[in-house]
């Protein structure tokens, strides 16, 4: 079991926090995402989140991930409160912060709820059992006659009553019991509810706390002029003219430090933001020669990759023999651009850097990262430094890394005062680690009845992995997921891959490879089906075999793909969308693409009309998503809504592009976002079901793209192969 | 530096600060009103939007100086415990997923319904496509201004 009995002397020790009555802690797990195929055993690691009942009656329930936006506030505490028969309106949150002792805190993967829910359901009825092991001493009766509901014991026989507070303390003392009982899924009270979010009122009085909102006693202001060519670092600089800015007090030079803070730059220091902004627009700052990587050179490397040699990372059967003796190929090349998360929020830290040890305030996704690169930077102990999560506006994988916090702590520490880094919105445009460019090459051979019975995939790109590990030469875990696990009756699979040399640097990017090859192998599919005149939903029904299971291995070990999951939401999205039974008319059309990411199951339809103009408006999405057990349904149609919306702006808007090493977008006049005036309508169904849960907060993404580019192809017979979808260009 | 006075939610404000200084910079660094939040620095996101005498605008790219003698309310001045029908509507639709841009969202709406207490979806659109929402939360948005109009 994950949960420990935490002592109330050893909960200050380790937390600064007082607490009257019980505190259980809840190990976290060490391997938290789906990618990770590392076969050795996850470890528990020290506690991170706790569970506190308090004499008061309060339930503060510490929540160990990161909340940008995707709810896990709310969810997780929702967890134990319905283990626990606590009342809602006694359950508090506090945001764990990370230290050594804390274990991993990374928030990404879509993992929250999966990789929580168990431990949390576990320390919500072990508080219960105490609780009520508790009261039923105190009333002098059999625990197994008291009931319990709304943070209150019952005893019906007597009518006697015991609420949580006031047989907190005598809990306390009790020992962990050995066996706990978790609740019959029928007997959930919150699980299953729309329950609203718990920063809701926060969030619009304005006094909800996110990095960019931190103030301490003498804090400073900076912000950093980086190289705009990635690689090139700082010859020289003049700051005679900055320097001379009132309220400029320091200028400092930051060297990069490896993947963790790959900038070099110049930062001023002030006591405002305006003032550093003004002394950095007069900062002189010769940097090296900028790289001659541009887009196109970058374009002419991938294609030149996915028509050449490639590493095999999938063979099955005999592709080569299979594509000689078939009827008929369809041979496809598909291209897909470099793309920013562009936050809300960008990147900011804020630290506080002493002789003891460094504290850190900061919007991060993964504040053991930040602890582990800020400790060695700083030359520090992990133990010396304190790392407090704020709430994160919008997160999306960029606030994994821990440049913007590393940053903080340097410029802290030159300084000699607390200094919080502010990034405009140029400087986090320009210095993203983005989602990698790339291209793909298809060739399925068909038999005499239009069945695939060779695919060939070829895949190129920068990829995320030898970003970070040049020298790695494992499959790639942030390139080939979905394309290793491909689930269609094709008997002869071959998937190659090539790893590109880029200067720009890659990050996870919401839902990371997926969004790439659930774009491909969703434009393919449709594209095979529509030429040997099938349709597209039938054809990749008839290519999904009832019954069958893929074993997952490592973290996945126990979430097998499921093929009839796939199947369902595929039927059910074809219902819904009233596929195949209405023609919407001239320019308009249907397309519909389905993709397993994160362990959960998602298909989507997508309406579209094409203007006289080109011009190309979705006019409605229907979205089907399996994540298991729902937990909070709201926020999972949030979470789907949202991965429509990130989905879209890909599909219709997103593109960095590179000249002399450098991005050219630098605001949202060139990396537009999708607006309100651009919303389809939204049909969004969640399978109920009873399997473990699974992700909900990038799984909606992947199939969103597609969708649209395949119901183009039906509104206007042109097929598009690259990203963001244009019909003027092409 | 010179010292402007500005109102700022009800409140007479004097900050010692260069004229050229964006009103954003000024409520955030110097009025510790950080409510309002930075986006894009040059008016295309909204999130810094706050009323100048009723009216919305972009306080990223408002220097303080163009604002002297006027009303400025703050999502922190619209009122005083969360009770405006906007910020009601918000909870109500479960609108915020980060969070981040709904003051500016909150704000900008409350600029459309006093000059159009019944807007459309069209209505909506046209008023609220400056405001970006990267999480996606469009289509609450729409619903929570409806829901605001029909409670006001």
């Amino acid at each position: 079991m994950a949960v420990q009995k935490v002592s109330r002397r050893d909960f200050v020790k380790i937390t600064s926090f007082a607490s009257a009555g019980l505190v259980l802690g809840v190990a976290l797990d060490a391997k938290q995402t789906p990618k990770s195929k590392s076969k050795s055993p996850a470890k528990p690691h020290d506690l991170g989140s706790f569970v506190q009942v308090d004499d008061d009656g309060i339930v503060t329930i510490w929540v160990s991930k990161s909340d940008m936006g995707q709810g896990v506030r709310t969810a997780l505490p929702m967890i134990v409160a319905d283990e626990m028969d606590a009342d809602w309106k006694n359950v508090r949150i506090r945001q764990a912060f990370f230290d050594k002792k804390f274990g991993r805190m990374g928030t990404g993967g879509s993992s929250s709820v999966r990789t929580m829910y168990q431990p949390l359901r576990e320390a919500g009825a072990t508080a219960r059992a105490m609780l009520l092991a508790a009261a039923a001493a105190r009333l002098g009766v059999p625990a197994d006659t008291l009931a319990v509901s709304d943070g209150v014991v019952m005893h019906a026989a007597s009518g006697r009553k015991l609420s949580f507070g006031e047989v907190a303390l005598d809990a306390g003392n009790l020992d962990l019991p050995k066996d706990v009982k978790l609740k019959e899924p029928s007997a959930f009270k919150l699980i299953g509810k729309k329950m609203d979010r718990i920063d809701n009122h926060d969030i619009v009085t304005g006094s909800a706390t996110y990095g960019i909102d931190v103030r301490l006693p003498g804090m400073l202001y900076a912000v950093v002029r980086r190289s705009p060519s990635f690689g090139s670092k700082v010859v020289s600089f003049d700051d005679t003219k900055a320097k001379a800015v009132p309220g400029v007090k320091k200028i400092v030079q930051i060297d990069p430090i490896g993947t963790d803070l790959p900038w070099s730059g110049v930062a001023v220091v002030a006591d405002s933001t305006w003032a550093a902004m003004k002394g950095r627009d007069l900062l002189v700052v010769k940097f090296e020669a900028p790289s001659p990587e541009s887009t196109d050179s970058l374009r002419k490397e991938l294609r030149k990759a996915v028509d050449g040699p490639m590493k095999r990372v999938v063979d099955t059967g005999n592709v080569d023999t299979a594509t000689v003796s078939a009827a008929r190929k369809v041979d496809a090349t598909y291209e897909l651009p470099y793309l920013a998360h562009a936050t809300m929020e960008p990147m900011n830290a804020t630290a506080s850097v002493t002789a003891d040890g460094a504290e850190i305030w900061a919007p991060t996704q993964f504040p053991d990262w930040a602890n582990g690169s800020v400790a060695k930077a700083l030359n520090l102990v992990p133990e010396q430094v304190k790392v407090n999560v704020t709430l994160l506006g919008g997160g999306f994988g960029r606030k994994a890394n821990p440049d913007f916090v590393l940053e903080a702590a340097l410029l802290s520490r030159a300084a000699g005062a607390p200094v919080h880094v502010h990034w405009t919105r140029e400087d986090d445009m320009q210095h993203d680690y983005y989602r990698p460019a790339s291209q793909h090459r298809v060739i399925g051979a068909l038999d005499p009845d239009g069945r695939l019975i060779a695919w060939n995939h070829r895949f190129a790109s920068p990829s995320i992995d030898t970003y970070y590990h040049p020298s790695t030469d494992k499959p790639h875990d942030s390139e080939i997921g979905g394309l290793d696990d491909l689930p269609y009756s094709v008997p002869n699979v071959r998937v190659e891959f090539l790893p590109v040399a880029s200067v720009v640097p890659r990050g996870w990017w919401r839902s990371v490879e997926y969004s790439i090859n659930g774009f491909v192998i969703n434009s393919f599919l449709d594209e095979v089906a529509r030429a040997v005149g099938k349709d597209p939903i039938e054809y990749q029904l008839a290519m999904l075999e009832t019954g069958r299971k893929i074993e997952g291995e490592g973290p996945a070990k126990n979430y097998p793909f499921e093929i009839d999951r796939l199947r369902r939401v595929i039927e059910v999205v074809r219902d819904r969308s009233g596929w195949g039974k209405t023609t919407l008319g001239d320019g308009r059309g249907r397309g519909f693409a389905a993709q397993r990411s994160f362990l959960s199951y998602a298909a989507q339809v997508a309406e579209v009309t094409v203007g006289a103009d080109q011009s190309i408006k979705i006019d409605r999405i229907v979205a089907v998503i399996d994540c298991g057990t729902p937990v909070n349904p709201d926020g999972i149609i949030a979470q789907v809504e949202g991965g429509i919306v990130y989905g879209l702006t890909a599909a219709l808007h997103g593109q960095i592009t590179v000249a002399d090493g450098a991005v050219k977008q630098s605001n949202f006049d060139d990396y537009p976002l999708l607006r309100i005036r651009e919303m389809p309508k939204m049909e969004i169904y969640i399978i109920p079901g009873g399997a473990a849960p699974t992700g909900t907060g990038e799984p909606s993404l992947p199939p969103t793209a597609p969708a649209v580019a395949n119901a183009i192809f039906e509104a206007t017979g042109k097929r598009l192969r690259k990203l963001p979808l244009s019909l003027r260009t092409s | 530096m010179s010292d402007i006075k500005l109102t700022v939610n009800g409140k007479s404000r004097s900050v010692s600060a260069d004229p050229d200084t964006p009103l954003l910079w000024v409520l955030r660094d110097d009025l510790a009103l950080t409510g309002t939040k930075f986006g894009c620095g040059i008016g295309l996101c909204g999130a810094c939007t706050v009323l100048s005498d009723g009216e919305a605008i972009r306080s990223c790219s408002t220097a303080v100086s163009e604002v002297k003698g006027k009303k400025i309310t703050t999502i922190e001045g619209l009122s005083a415990d969360g009770t405006h029908p906007l910020q009601k509507a918000w909870i109500a639709e479960n609108v915020a997923q980060c969070g981040y841009c709904q003051a500016g969202q909150i704000m900008n709406a409350c600029s459309l319904l006093a000059k159009n207490p019944k807007p459309s979806d069209a209505d909506i659109d046209s008023a609220m496509e400056g405001n970006a929402c990267r999480c996606g939360t469009y289509l609450r948005i729409r619903k929570a201004i409806h829901r605001a109009a029909t409670e006001a």
